[in-house]
């Protein structure tokens, strides 16, 4: 678990969740820019990052079977910590301080705050939705299944597909662009004191042990 | 394979206008008359012999049809069946089963790979493998059950209606073969007028429901069939009853393309421009420092 590294620094992420969490990033902008491509025409062209239309086809399965696996991996880690507990809808009612930059209204929260958490179940449920679809409308598979599953499978598969892709556009904006200080978490396993007691200080006490030392 | 004489109509994942200048075309069709067919599955050799293809040899399931389903190698199959009339007259139903060229294609509509699936403007509706991706989709946008997959290369395949000899002016094989004169080919227009005469003989001898099976739910074929029993077209080996693109297809190649796509470039932009009016939360400087 989270430990209190240098003076200046709190452990969030250790090196095995920071892989664990790269290789479900990295599968998901593969699969992403492929589903995309077999979606709409416009996204064609993006069937070239992955080597062609046949070559998307053959790999975006096999893809998304290795980001589910690995996302299983990061859900049983954080579900616990991602539970929404009361201060979360509290923080969640003050949506409109988050959103303007005004932390200082903000209930105490701790490891993840409540869009954080709505993120984590809003994956949970569209993996299982989009490998389930997903394994349906798999070619090579090709198991005899009656048409109009695969049919519904599609509609779903795309439509899962959206809501995570959205869900991620405000995740790697939130966690690049918009709270600072939050991508070195993933990058380099740490924050800030500053950083945790600011934006988790419940966590932050949680872990240091009331504050640092 | 796209045929560069024959104007495109519609083509698959693109959507700008195909190329279309040549406006002579005529809407064909091939006109098959079950009640003419004596199930000699010469069109099914002449299929396989003009367009190159070898099935399998199968094993013997007890029945007529051989092989029992559309396959890659075989992109048209008699299919086989026994009736019995409420006088109790047994009848065999044999249907010549293949692509229908539906003038709405679902094919065409589910297909992802541009310019894989094309329909000219004579109404054929022609899979151009060399851009198929091989993702099946044709199969689940198909109201007929008509594609296949290839094992060898994982290309989808069906019947073409010999696009290559009909831009030459020839009919399909499988038409030039038929020795009873079951399939013919020819305008559109001319064979619903000959199949239409059909029926009325058909009737005469008393087959009170004949009918042509031209389905408007998909908004008309280019392989029409002479039904004696056409209020009965499931009694054909499952011929679909009142065919059209499935809902579900629409849904999913229809407004959920477009709306799917604006939605995700609104959350591109709605980050972008939180961004640049209320700006990032910046580091806390230190410990107290909530700002």
């Amino acid at each position: 678990m989270s430990i209190v590294m240098k003076s200046g620094e709190v452990a969030r992420y250790s090196s095995g969740e920071r892989v664990n969490h790269w290789v479900v990033a990295i599968t998901f902008i593969l699969l992403a820019v492929s589903g995309l491509a077999f979606f709409h025409p416009a996204f064609w062209f993006l069937t070239g990052l992955l080597g062609g239309g046949t070559w998307s086809r053959i790999l975006h399965p096999f893809l998304g079977v290795l980001m589910f696996v690995c996302f299983a991996l990061m859900a049983v880690r954080y579900w616990k910590e991602n539970i929404v507990q009361s201060y979360d809808r509290e923080w969640g009612k003050r949506l409109t301080d988050v959103i303007n930059n005004r932390d200082d209204n903000l209930p105490e929260i701790d490891k993840y705050n409540l869009g954080q958490k709505q993120l984590f179940w809003v994956m949970v449920a569209t993996m299982v939705l989009l490998l389930v679809t997903g394994v349906v409308l798999w070619q090579d598979v090709a198991w005899a299944l009656p048409v109009t599953l695969v049919r519904i499978s599609a509609l779903i598969h795309a439509i899962s597909a959206f809501v995570l892709m959205v869900g991620i556009i405000v995740h790697i904006y939130a966690a690049i662009f918009w709270v600072r200080g939050s991508l070195r978490a993933m990058t380099r396993g740490t924050v800030s004191h500053a950083w945790a007691e600011h934006h988790h200080p419940l966590w932050y006490r949680r872990v240091t042990g009331g504050g640092r030392k | 394979m796209t045929m560069q004489s024959l104007a495109v109509q519609q083509r698959s994942a693109t959507t700008t206008t195909p190329p279309s200048v040549r406006v002579a075309a005529q809407p064909v069709a091939k006109l098959i008359d079950i009640s003419k067919c004596i199930g000699c599955k010469a069109c099914q050799v002449a299929c396989m012999q003009w367009n190159d293809l070898r099935d399998e040899v199968g094993t013997q399931h007890g029945i007529y049809d051989n092989p029992v389903d559309l396959t890659d190698q075989s992109w048209t199959v008699m299919r086989f069946a026994e009736y019995r009339s409420p006088e109790g007259r047994i009848e065999w139903l044999i249907r010549k089963d293949g692509c229908m060229h539906c003038e709405d294609p679902g094919c065409l509509k589910a297909c992802p790979a541009p310019g894989a699936i094309v329909k000219y403007a004579n109404g054929i509706v022609d899979f151009n493998s060399a851009n198929c991706i091989g993702c099946g989709y044709c199969i689940a946008g198909c109201p007929f059950n008509i594609p296949r997959i290839s094992e060898k290369d994982k290309k989808a395949y069906k019947c073409s209606l010999c696009s290559d000899r009909v831009a030459v002016g020839l009919e399909p094989a499988c038409v030039k073969t038929c020795p009873t004169g079951a399939i013919q080919f020819g305008a559109k227009t001319d064979m619903v007028t000959r199949g239409n005469k059909r029926v009325g003989d058909l009737k005469e001898r008393g087959f009170q429901q004949a009918a042509l099976y031209d389905p408007a739910g998909v908004g008309g074929t280019h392989v029409m069939y002479v039904l004696q029993h056409g209020d009965q077209p499931e009694r054909y080996s499952g011929l679909p009853h009142d065919p059209s693109i499935s809902p579900w297809v629409s849904l999913w190649k229809g407004v959920t393309k477009p709306l799917l796509s604006i939605g995700l470039g609104l959350a591109v932009l709605g980050a972008f421009f939180h961004y640049v009016t209320r700006g990032p939360k910046e580091e806390p400087g230190g410990r107290g420092d909530s700002h």
